[in-house]
């Protein structure tokens, strides 16, 4: 097996305002299906086709924004050999019992100088996809909601972005793929980072505040997919924030928009395929507003200033 | 259905919004240009105003960036209060740089001469 360590990320625990709003929102506006409730009160949720009791949870808060994000590893071997290798290199790491998230086993969490929670896992109970895994059918998506194919990557605010590419390439084996540069024509703006073969799992974005959300994005199967969600977002009335439109970096089809507590999602399709011997793409600051929203050519002023 | 007149005290400007709109929304159609209205759903805090005058209904909103003390001074983020009468409002958030530019010479000279 070519894919080892850390594998795909797994989960994202967002913060709503109100939750009856926002079970409504996920499950018949995103077309998620809900997998649970635990005794705190979080509601879980996955894709049709995602295997895993969830991939999504949301917790009532009086603040919007993202309370963790977790990515799956190989095995319980992996996990513990990752826990090692980040202690080392000097990064204070915490256990969650098993079962502290439902059907999911111990994970390994820890905090990354941009100042989010970042956790590693081995172990979530497989629920199965709708399809299932004997001579399938395949899942036509014309029922309500968008039905997105799975909770794909996260985009990511913070100060020291620096130290979080180091860590996240030389600890936990992620490659770079892209990066921005500010006028300097050296510091980064952004980078985006994966640990598979697709062009990003994680992206980070140099912020004055830490610790904040951009997005986090769910995959879709074709640019008529992305369409498709724009139609059910406007018959909604969903806070658009922009889009459909294609980013230059990754090459993906998108739309940022909002969920009802202002997180920002996004519903995006294709980004090629990545392997660790391709070099990094590098964009300039002059041409960032190509890469960020590649017909549009500029920035809106909403992608650096808005995020909970 | 009842509407009411939103006057930014920054600028004089008003404009008329519906009582089932937000007072966000409002503001939105004064076509502005390069608004960053934001999330538009209590979350991001870019559109932060203080209601000087007059009474609103209210949701939830983000306590990063509305404490309890300010929302009882009526400090809210527009995009989650629609207006029950007229309010005179100041803008807060980041969206202040757009909703107070003042419109320059620079426009004017665009002008098709008469």
């Amino acid at each position: 097996m070519a894919m080892t360590g850390v594998l795909r990320p797994g989960h994202a625990q967002l913060r709503v305002l109100d939750m009856d709003e926002s079970v409504k929102f996920y499950t018949e506006v995103i077309g998620l299906m809900e997998t649970g409730r635990d005794a705190s009160g979080r509601v879980y949720f996955k894709t049709r086709a995602e295997s895993d009791h969830h991939s999504l949870i949301l917790r009532q808060c009086d603040r919007a924004g993202m309370d963790f994000f977790g990515f799956k590893v190989l095995d319980r071997a992996t996990l513990d050999e990752l826990d090692k290798k980040l202690q080392a290199y000097g990064v204070k790491t915490e256990r969650m019992p098993a079962g502290e998230l439902l059907e999911t086993g111990e994970r390994v969490r820890f905090q990354i100088p941009t100042g989010h929670t970042i956790e590693l896992y081995a172990e979530k109970k497989c629920v199965g996809s709708v399809i299932g895994y004997n001579d399938p059918e395949v899942d036509v998506i014309d029922g309500p909601g968008i039905r997105p194919v799975r909770m794909d990557h996260a985009l990511i605010y913070g100060g020291d972005i620096d130290a979080n590419l180091k860590l996240f390439t030389e600890v936990l084996g992620f490659g770079l793929v892209e990066r921005v540069k500010l006028e300097d024509g050296k510091t980064d703006l952004a980078t985006w980072v994966s640990c598979s073969a697709k062009a990003h799992d994680l992206a980070m974005v140099r912020h004055k505040e830490d610790a904040k959300l951009h997005h986090v994005a769910f995959l879709l199967e074709s640019w008529e997919q992305v369409l498709r969600a724009a139609d059910i977002m406007s018959k909604n009335r969903v806070s658009i924030d922009i889009g459909p439109t294609r980013h230059g970096v990754t090459q993906g089809l998108t739309i940022y928009f909002f969920d009802p507590s202002g997180n920002r999602l996004e519903t995006f399709s294709g980004g090629y395929s990545w392997y660790p011997d391709m070099p990094a793409v590098t964009w300039s600051w002059d041409e960032v507003g190509r890469g960020i929203f590649y017909h549009d050519r500029k920035l809106n002023d909403a992608f650096l200033s808005v995020v909970t | 259905m009842p509407t009411h007149t939103i006057t930014i005290d920054d600028t004089a400007e008003s404009y008329r919004c519906a009582d089932t709109r937000s007072v966000l929304e409002g503001m939105e159609a004064l076509g502005k240009k390069g608004i960053p209205v934001g999330c538009r759903q209590g979350g991001c805090g870019v559109c932060k105003v203080q209601v000087l005058e007059g009474s609103y209904q209210k949701r939830v909103m983000s306590r990063a960036y509305v404490s309890a003390e300010e929302e009882a001074a009526g400090c809210v983020l527009s995009c989650r209060i629609r207006p029950a009468s007229d309010l005179r409002i100041r803008v807060l958030g980041k969206i202040k740089k757009n909703v107070c530019r003042v419109v320059g010479p620079a426009d004017v000279s665009n002008r098709c001469p008469t």
